[in-house]
């Protein structure tokens, strides 16, 4: 039985990771995977208390959190993919039209 | 049946309503069929009604509470007894052939619809008046046929004196009218109630002082309504009116309000025997005047009306002596006669093309046979020569009048009988015999009316021939009349005790042969002198121009209330006028002076700087912030993510700390 503690140390180390990784990155690909891993750096926090309090709730909410980073995911993609149509980049920066 | 009762009123305020909502411009010349079946039925119901009082039956019906609050409860209820039964009678029968005789009278008018209208109108309100089981239901009842009356006299307002009759008639009302309101109040401030039934039960824990005002009051309503001194004045001004409405109106019902007002207040007024006498002198003198002056008229119209003011007079007179049964009694053979002489007369006029100078008539009898006769017989109704119902009720009074031992008053009341004959045969041999002094152009179509006319004719005259025998003396003292109205009457009681003293000093036959003796006189003088010619009145006119001339002009009445009161009212009108103008009108314009200057400080000092200031100024540091903050939306999506996370860290930060301090 793994303490509750470690899988939330867990949770926050891939949580800051994929938040790193979103912050420091230039690629929107790898923003985008970013994003992914302090989604599901979530659900683990979510999967261990629920767990921990015996209390489903949490892991039907973590599959909620799942299906719908999988949609993010697919428009996500997608807009990426018609900006780069546009703009032949996938450099972040690049992406600064809408603004004053 | 008595129960019905209600239905009497409402019959013609539903056929008011129809004519007046639809009459101008669908009902038109149709307005007939709904007013005059209107009033036919309540005539029907009306007589339903009287025979079960006959038998005995009186009723109150509340129909609905009219005022709730602490201090005042009053509430809307007809009272049928003897005399709210018998004024029914009176009012329905009156009323139900005067609207038949419109119909042909009016024929032709374009306002045939509003006449009609107005005429139903009319009768609503007086049947309200009649039946109302309290004061207040009373006066609306009075104020609303005062309205009608206005409306009626004015029905041809195009012309100016019809008009000018209608506010003369409505404003003198409204003098009579306003006594009449304070003599309510003191009734109402001292009981705390104005049902008649209340009212005279508790009428004797008053002051005698108290009665007094209060009745005098009542009876000023009164003086205004029944046209009697000092504010008869409207009345033969009234006659400008159509002739129908002179007949009901202003000589059969309406006028005699004051009347069954004083009769119906009786326990009130034989509280007050100072009232009484007020009553009775005023009603006398009012007789005595108007009778003279309709001696010197040449409008046949104008000699009614005078002799109404004159027979109204009597009926006061009667009520004054404390014969209120006499006083009743008059005013329902008056109804009669005076209705029909009013109706023969407006045959008159309609053969005549609206002219009424008896000067320019003459020998009529030739040509309308009908109304000739029917004439006369109401003349000698009139006149007081028996068998005809005049002589019963005018007798009846001048009889307690003396016996209660008011001789002057019946002096004067015998000689206005024997004035009253002159000139009603005056007007008689002058309109429809002697010499022919018709112009020729009006001769051409002179005719006897339609059927519809000649027959409320005949069946008044026959009213006016009968209906003086109710006052048959039934066992000994009392008439058939006054043992009908005996539980509504209550009989003076000192004037009881003098009766009989007085009664054994001079026999009644006496007193009756005189009285027919004096009427026959009159009637001879008015034979001889302006039928015979054996004394020329033109002569007469000139040797004594001085009294002829007074009496023409009505003793200058008309002339001496301009001078005392209506140019008194206007100068006063003229002196607020200027008040207005300088004082008013100044202080007001003052203030938009003043407010203009303000509005040019502000223009010219506040606007530009403090308020366009902060308008300007508001926009000014939105804009600026705007420009500022804008900056922040950069467009890199990095950027924002950041901040989110910096936002995150914020509210763990705040969350932490929060939960160790």
């Amino acid at each position: 039985m793994v303490p509750l503690t470690h899988v939330i140390i867990f949770s926050f180390i891939i949580f800051a990771i994929g938040m790193f990784g979103a912050l420091s990155r230039r690629n929107v690909f790898i923003v985008l995977m970013g994003i992914e891993l302090m989604l599901n750096a979530v659900n683990i926090a979510l999967v261990g208390f629920s767990s921990y309090l015996s209390n489903v709730a949490g892991q039907i909410f973590a599959i909620f959190v799942i299906t719908v980073a999988a949609g993010e995911a697919a428009v996500g993609l997608a807009i990426v993919v018609a900006i780069f149509r546009n703009r032949f980049t996938v450099n972040i920066d690049s992406f600064n039209l809408l603004k004053w | 049946m008595i129960k019905y009762a209600w239905l009497i009123p409402v019959f013609p305020l539903i056929g008011f309503t129809i004519n007046g909502l639809f009459g101008f411009k669908y009902i038109k010349n149709r307005a007939h069929y709904i007013a005059v079946t209107a009033l036919g039925l309540s005539w029907l119901f009306s007589t339903l009604v009287f025979i079960d009082v006959l038998h005995g039956k009186t009723a109150e019906i509340v129909l609905f509470d009219w005022v709730v609050t602490p201090d005042i409860q009053a509430k809307v209820a007809f009272y049928i007894d003897q005399l709210s039964a018998l004024m029914l009678m009176v009012v329905t029968t009156l009323s139900f052939w005067i609207h038949v005789y419109s119909i042909g009278y009016m024929g032709h008018d374009p306002g045939y619809p509003r006449y009609f209208t107005y005429l139903n109108m009319f009768v609503f309100f007086m049947l309200i008046l009649v039946m109302g089981s309290s004061y207040p239901l009373l006066f609306v009842g009075w104020e609303g046929v005062g309205l009608c009356s206005y409306l009626l006299i004015g029905f041809w307002y195009e012309r100016e004196s019809a008009w000018k009759a209608g506010m003369k008639a409505f404003i003198t009302n409204r003098v009579g009218d306003a006594c009449f309101i304070l003599g309510m109040f003191i009734i109402w401030y001292h009981l705390g109630s104005l049902d008649f039934k209340v009212v005279f039960e508790k009428a004797h824990h008053l002051d005698p002082a108290v009665v007094t005002i209060a009745t005098l009051l009542l009876f000023g309503g009164a003086t205004g309504k029944s046209a009697q001194i000092p504010l008869y004045v409207w009345l033969p001004d009234a006659m400008e009116g159509p002739t129908p409405v002179s007949a009901l109106i202003h000589a059969a019902t309406m006028v005699t309000a004051g009347v069954y007002m004083v009769a119906r207040s009786n326990v009130l007024y034989n509280m007050a025997p100072l009232s009484l006498e007020v009553v009775a002198v005023i009603g006398c003198l009012t007789a005595f005047f108007a009778g003279t002056i309709g001696t010197a008229q040449f409008d046949l119209k104008r000699v009614l009306a005078y002799s109404t003011v004159s027979q109204l007079g009597y009926m006061f007179l009667g009520c004054g002596v404390g014969a209120y049964t006499a006083g009743v009694f008059h005013l329902m053979t008056h109804a009669f006669f005076k209705g029909l002489l009013f109706l023969a007369a407006g045959s008159v006029m309609h053969a005549m093309s609206d002219v009424l100078d008896m000067r320019l008539m003459g020998n009529l009898k030739k040509y309308m046979p009908i109304t000739a006769t029917t004439f006369i017989i109401g003349a000698l109704a009139l006149a007081g020569i028996p068998p005809f119902a005049g002589f019963w009720s005018k007798d009846e009074i001048l009889h307690h009048t003396f016996t209660t031992g008011h001789y002057f008053l019946w002096f004067l009341g015998t000689l206005t009988a024997g004035i009253t004959a002159y000139y009603t045969f005056r007007a008689v041999f002058m309109t429809f015999f002697g010499k022919e002094r018709i112009p020729e152009e009006i001769k051409h179509h002179l005719h006897e009316s339609p059927k519809v006319m000649t027959i409320p004719l005949i069946i008044l005259s026959v009213g006016a021939a009968t209906v003086g025998f109710f006052g048959l003396k039934a066992h000994g003292e009392t008439s058939y009349f006054a043992q009908f109205l005996a539980p509504v009457i209550h009989a003076a009681h000192e004037h009881g005790a003098h009766a009989a003293h007085h009664e054994a000093a001079v026999p009644a036959s006496v007193l009756i042969a005189l009285s027919v003796a004096v009427g026959l006189t009159g009637i001879l003088i008015a034979y001889i002198v302006h039928l015979k010619r054996l004394i020329d009145p033109d002569e007469w006119v000139k040797k004594l121009w001085f009294i002829h001339k007074v009496l023409y002009r009505k003793y200058y009445v008309d002339e001496i209330y301009f001078a005392l009161f209506i140019y008194r009212v206007l100068d006063l009108a003229y002196i607020f006028w200027r008040f207005d103008q300088w004082v008013i009108d100044g202080i007001v314009n003052g203030a938009a002076l003043l407010t203009r200057f303000l509005a040019w400080v502000t223009r010219v000092c506040t606007e530009p700087f403090v308020v366009d200031g902060a308008v300007n100024g508001a926009s000014y540091v939105v804009d600026l912030s705007a420009r500022v903050l804008r900056r922040l939306q950069t467009g890199v999506v990095s950027n924002y993510m950041l901040f989110i996370a910096a936002g995150l860290l914020g509210l763990i930060t705040i969350y932490v700390f929060g939960r160790l301090f």
